[in-house]
């Protein structure tokens, strides 16, 4: 290893601070993503349609519910990688650079947590539905048996 | 050199303009039918509803430019998933041979066209 040239004394050595871990992350989301999101499209397709009923009551179910949950959580990271790195290279000047990096962070977890608690209101609405259903079903039981 | 700025403008893309559409698309199915029917009326407009007189003009090129956007960000989804997996492979040391190299970088941005073509396919046809 050189020790004239500042390129000299750190070549070799990998990346400094975070990149390495930031590197890695992309790709462990990349992997998720592609079964999620594979999923989601296979959902698409074979769902007959894009309807609020069809939607509404395939994403209540456990398995979907869990995978729409995994999906966002794995997208939203994957993104905020992206968005770091495109902001990282093109914003130089450092009070921009913070500001834009700022924004993403609080976006992207926003979006997340957003978006988690849409799934997880879809599940409830199911299921407040599916009792208020059976309560009535329940009571006009009772009516009829009198 | 285009498969790399493809990459980027499809994830980037999808970053900003796909993810808002995605939690739009949840919020209106936690929303209710009500909220639903709204956000199908603007991302995906039956293009034969649409009027064409006086402010419905404005709402009604902005449905259209929606549509664009939606089909855009499947042609973003797949190009995006054939770039990526591509980076897989260099990532792994793989694919560095100039005539492989080069074959791929053609051929991911071609798959990834066919790909948005027989989504649509399937779904308008099927």
């Amino acid at each position: 290893m050189g020790n004239g040239t500042s390129l000299g004394k750190v070549r070799g050595l990998g990346s400094s601070h975070e990149g390495a871990h930031h590197w890695l992350v992309q790709r462990f989301t990349a992997i998720g993503n592609v079964v999620l999101t594979i999923w989601l499209v296979a959902s698409i397709i074979l769902l007959p349609d894009m309807a609020y009923g069809t939607w509404s009551e395939y994403l209540s179910g456990g398995v979907p519910a869990t995978a729409m949950i995994l999906l966002i959580i794995c997208v939203f990271w994957h993104a905020h990688h992206g968005l770091q790195v495109l902001i990282e290279d093109y914003v130089h000047t450092p009070g921009n650079k913070f500001a834009a990096l700022a924004l993403v962070n609080l976006a992207a977890v926003g979006g997340a947590v957003a978006g988690i608690f849409f799934v997880a209101r879809i599940v409830m609405t199911a299921q407040g539905d599916a009792a208020a259903e059976g309560a009535l079903a329940e009571l006009q039981n009772q009516m009829g048996a009198r | 050199m285009l498969v790399s700025i493809l990459h980027r403008i499809s994830g980037d893309g999808m970053a900003i303009v796909g993810l808002g559409v995605l939690l739009w698309w949840l919020g209106a199915l936690a929303g209710g039918p009500d909220a639903y029917a709204t956000f199908q009326s603007w991302m995906w407009a039956d293009l034969a509803a649409l009027e064409w007189s006086g402010a419905e003009i404005f709402y009604s090129i902005i449905k259209i430019i929606l549509k664009i956007v939606v089909i855009g960000l499947s042609w973003a989804f797949f190009n995006h998933l054939c770039s990526g997996l591509r980076h897989f492979v260099l990532d792994v040391g793989a694919g560095y041979e100039l005539d492989s190299n080069k074959m791929w970088s053609i051929a991911s941005p071609i798959i990834a066209i066919l790909l948005t073509a027989g989504f649509w396919a399937t779904i308008l046809y099927l």
